[in-house]
């Protein structure tokens, strides 16, 4: 444990900003639930897995994707965490307000699992297999944020 | 084939933080412990391979600054960032290309010295997901309640693998958390995300371990019996945690299947002596020994609550305390792996098993298991 003889040297508040580009599926992705609120997905033409979400290639059977299908907006708790200590929130840098919860969602019409926030107003109706809807920001820029939470409407 | 041998180990004590030790600081203590081990000098060795993440050291390039203290001048030095078993599977690879004849392979790491949930969420794709905040843990949590579900698993079988491997470490010196404690402290112990709890996790951990790894032309030359490599695989999964079935690991099912029958092993469950596996959370013990093909399906808990994965037991699982009792990230892998050379030599000290002639090394990389490496190891 730290002591006297051992100095530490803190990094200080520097940081390493990046500009991501979301590309060609990203884009789409964002614009149609910026735009239209609608959740596009991309099937495979080989194994016809229907994935959310959109990428360029299908990993299991290496081919490149091209078929556009709209997926949700609602669907299914495949599963779900409620966090209870308070994490610090990469975005913000100080500690999220607990409980929070998270789920990995299977939409409508989608074969993977799409990850965002459950609101968890009410905890007991939180399982696998419930269903939600999500509910979108008033406000949209064009990123995952559009989407504000999913809510259990079982 | 030709083959390959572990013919020297070494491991430093894991601590929560290790404020007199730097990265090189903490690879010389483990080299060394290795080269002493084999009774070797570094002049032994003709190629290194470390193990380290840039994030988690938070610096690029983050092998160099490992370089000298590894007794790497001068020589073919590379870095493989995962678990430490990936560095030893590169490592075992140079050694049967013919182009060396030994490898001393090490991982470190330290987690004290950054905000690991930060770390973590890195992992995560930055235009789906890390804005979304989620880190290893949250992950896991949802892996926990997947695997719970499917399988009927409870809350106090998983909980007892705590109980076992915090218990197991009271006997092994470089554990950080060798702890006394029952089903009902799990139980009790704060909720951090849904099913686990503070007793699920793996603590934040200092540490590094080296090994040497030898083409078989020259395995018997060096002071200790070598432990010989019989069979070896890793496999990945898909980049998107989502893609996954996240109550199942299809690449760590793969890899063990095919590590078994490069080993010659027909029967797993019986000609398995001891297992080193990754359980940085409880409930993964459980997850990982059934998609192994280690116990049937939604079976692990019942047969951890007959004793069978207690030292004394049908199939000892982390005598060593495992990652719950101190967990390098990186270094983790070589940590299990030496713990298992350690049994088949007879070395284990407290935490020895009986007649084990044949262990499992599991290492893991990435998201709730995204890469699996299995390795059997053995006197013959």
């Amino acid at each position: 444990m730290a002591d006297s003889n051992h100095i530490i040297i803190e990094s200080g508040d520097a940081v390493q900003p990046f500009t991501y580009s979301i590309g060609m599926h990203g884009s789409k992705f964002f614009t149609e639930i910026r735009d239209n609120r609608r959740f596009m997905g991309i099937r495979c033409p080989k194994c016809k897995k229907v994935y959310i979400p959109p990428r360029g290639v299908c990993g299991d059977c290496f081919v490149e994707m091209n078929d556009w299908v709209e997926v949700g907006p609602g669907g299914v708790i495949g599963t779900f965490t409620i966090l209870r200590f308070a994490f610090i929130d990469p975005e913000t840098g100080h500690q999220k307000p607990v409980p929070y919860g998270y789920g990995f969602i299977r939409l409508d019409g989608a074969d993977t699992l799409f990850q965002h926030y459950i609101s968890v107003e009410d905890e007991k109706k939180i399982r696998i297999g419930a269903r939600v809807e999500p509910v979108f920001s008033m406000n949209p820029k064009g990123s995952i944020r559009d989407i504000e939470f999913f809510r259990v409407i079982d | 084939m030709d083959r390959a041998a572990i013919v020297g180990v070494g491991t430093v004590k894991i601590e929560k933080r290790k404020v007199r030790e730097t990265f090189a600081d903490m690879a010389w203590q483990a080299v060394n412990g290795a080269l002493e081990d084999a009774g070797m000098t570094i002049d032994d060795i003709d190629n290194v391979v470390t193990t380290s993440s840039d994030f988690w050291d938070g610096r690029t390039i983050s092998c160099m600054a490992v370089g000298d203290a590894s007794g790497a001048a001068h020589k073919n030095v590379s870095c493989v960032e995962g678990d430490g078993t990936y560095g030893a599977f590169y490592g075992m690879a140079r050694c049967l290309s013919g182009s060396y004849k030994t490898t001393l392979v090490t991982g470190h790491s330290k987690g004290s010295e950054s905000v690991s949930s930060l770390i973590t969420n890195c992992a995560f794709d930055p235009i789906y997901e890390r804005m979304l905040g989620m880190d290893m843990i949250t992950a896991c949590a949802m892996q926990a309640n997947a695997y719970l579900h499917r399988t009927k698993t409870t809350r106090e079988q998983t909980a007892m693998v705590s109980v076992k491997n915090h218990g197991n470490a009271l006997k092994n010196p470089h554990a950080q958390l060798p702890m006394d404690i029952t089903v009902k402290d799990v139980l009790d112990s704060e909720m951090i995300a849904d099913p686990l709890r503070k007793l699920d996790c793996s603590p934040v951990s200092d540490g590094c371990a080296a090994v040497v790894i030898a083409h078989e032309s020259v395995a018997k030359k060096f002071r200790k019996k070598p432990v010989w490599i019989r069979g070896v695989s890793l496999c990945a999964d898909s980049f998107f945690f989502g893609d996954r079935d996240l109550s199942r690991a299809r690449s760590l099912t793969e890899a063990a299947k095919k590590a078994f029958a490069m080993a010659g092993i027909k029967d797993p469950r019986t000609e398995i002596d001891v297992a080193e596996i990754h359980d940085a959370f409880t409930y993964q013990e459980l997850m990982w020994l059934e998609e192994m093909g280690l116990a049937d399906e939604s079976s692990a808990g019942r047969h951890l609550e007959k004793g069978e994965y207690n030292i004394d037991g049908r199939l000892p699982v982390n005598p060593s305390g495992g990652l719950l009792s101190g967990h390098p990230v990186i270094a983790a892998g070589l940590y299990s792996m030496a713990a298992v050379v350690r049994q088949i030599r007879g070395e284990a000290g407290g935490f020895q098993v009986k007649k084990a002639r044949t262990g499992l090394v599991h290492g893991v990389n990435g998201l709730g298991g995204q890469s699996h490496c299995v390795w059997l190891l053995g006197d013959r």
